[in-house]
């Protein structure tokens, strides 16, 4: 294995004299950054490789007027709130779901199935579930409503946050003063979608893209294989996780989605309205919106200040360049999405970052 | 919560099934992987199966997991 990581150091060292300036990898999955730190492989990159950690945390990415609708919905006496427990800590106008609601509100949920399973457990209250996550839970929330929709369970209702990758990567690279070389993708979301999904940004911008799984020797070959790219000037696709990740991905997960949710514009923390980047149900199962449910019309929040997460998304600063970092924003007292998330970049930082300044 | 883990199937009742991973058992459902049959190893993800894995695949994911909570 050693043997592996020095050819390896020596290709990212070749990559960086040829290219003579500094090259900028992005990882957009949580896993991913969570691993990279973890695993220490920050530290076996010359100082001209870095790592960009992007908008892969669904938690983290999820615009501030979705959390404010998620609290103000927990508030109404008639709702139960179903969520993932990543978001509860999440502040928002008024607290977090955590803290600020009556508790009996909110619960936690492990899967969609858990969330439909209240609302038959629940009849007087109608059940929220607050539906996050990218491609690879979103074909979840569909097979929820579409046992809601079959057996008529009429107090059940979704928030849909769900969000694609490939459209946040095309909208990062379309911004002028982005920095990104190359594309490590994200290994879960591409077991749903396809390594070949990712096409389109290589077409499009010209940026090798590799999907890598999530243990070290994966994570440093796919960096060994965009730094081959850069080096010989070619910009393609490449899988090296194909012991889980195939082409065309997991059609029958890709169908569901089709089946109930139509992609539509949406607000992304930091990265703003992004077109035809969210999921939104379909018009024949609009009753199990939560939002044409209550009549809400969702609107970009307003970010918690001082809080940079958005910049911190984008890979425009890195998290101890947020004051907030480390002082009043840590793990125990997080102040913005990104210190929440296990997964979310600041909390990953905080963890196991080398500038970690702990009080 | 983007986080998969590789589990054993060792039951299974139409598309819902009981899996297993490192000792520790939950419910999975299957639904969105047709062919997932006894005894599969496959990539749980928010209680759906997404995937099959192989042997050396899981060992992998599950020694990483192992780490991860020794660490937390
Ligand atoms: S350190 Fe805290 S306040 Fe600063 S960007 Fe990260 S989450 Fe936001």
């Amino acid at each position: 294995m050693l043997e592996r990581i020095y050819k390896a150091q020596k290709l990212f060292d070749t990559a960086c004299e040829t290219l003579g300036r500094q090259i900028n990898v992005m990882e957009v999955c949580g896993t991913h950054t969570v691993s990279i730190f973890r695993n220490g492989i920050r530290t076996t990159l010359p100082a001209g490789l870095k790592l960009l950690s992007g908008p892969g945390c669904p938690v983290c990415v999820t615009d501030q007027g979705y959390i404010d609708i998620v609290l103000q919905l927990a508030g109404r006496d008639d709702c139960l709130i179903a969520t993932y427990g990543d978001m509860i800590r999440v502040p928002g106008k008024g607290g977090c779901l955590e803290r600020n609601q009556p508790a009996s509100n909110v619960r936690i949920v492990l899967s969609s199935e858990d969330a439909l399973q209240l609302a038959k457990d629940n009849p007087d209250k109608i059940v929220v579930f607050v539906a996050v996550g990218f491609e690879t839970t979103a074909p979840a929330t569909a097979v929820a409503v579409k046992e809601a929709d079959e057996s008529n369970i009429d107090n059940f209702c979704i928030l849909s946050g769900h969000k694609l990758v490939v459209p946040a990567m095309a909208a990062l690279l379309a911004e002028k003063n982005n920095n990104i070389d190359a594309f490590l993708c994200p290994g879960h979301v591409s077991v749903v979608i396809g390594s070949g999904a990712f096409a389109e940004i290589v077409e499009r911008f010209s940026r090798p893209c590799v999907v890598a799984g999530f243990e070290p020797m994966q994570i440093i070959e796919g960096l060994a294989e965009i730094c081959r790219q850069l080096v010989d000037g070619r910009a393609e696709l490449k899988s090296i996780y194909t012991a889980v990740v195939t082409e065309q991905g997991n059609r029958t997960a890709q169908k569901i989605i089709a089946d109930y949710f139509e992609p539509a514009d949406g607000y992304w923390r930091g990265l703003g309205m992004i077109e035809k980047s969210t999921l939104k149900l379909k018009d024949k199962y609009s009753r199990f919106d939560a939002l044409e449910r209550f009549g809400i019309i969702e609107t970009p929040g307003e970010d918690i200040s001082g809080c940079r997460c958005g910049e911190v998304l984008c890979g425009l600063i890195e998290p101890t360049e947020c004051g907030l970092f480390g002082e009043s924003c840590t793990p125990r007292e997080p102040v913005g999405p990104c210190m929440v998330s296990s997964e979310g970049v600041c909390a990953a930082w905080f963890k196991y970052g080398p500038e970690k300044k702990h009080k | 919560m983007c986080l998969a883990i590789p589990a054993r199937i060792v039951e299974l009742e139409a598309d819902n099934a009981v899996v297993d991973a490192m000792g520790n058992r939950f419910k999975a459902k299957t639904t969105l992987l047709d062919k997932a049959k006894l005894g599969d190893l496959v990539l749980v993800h928010a209680g759906f199966a997404i995937s099959l894995v192989d042997e050396e695949e899981a060992k992998k994911t599950w020694q990483l997991i192992a780490e991860v909570n020794d660490y937390a």
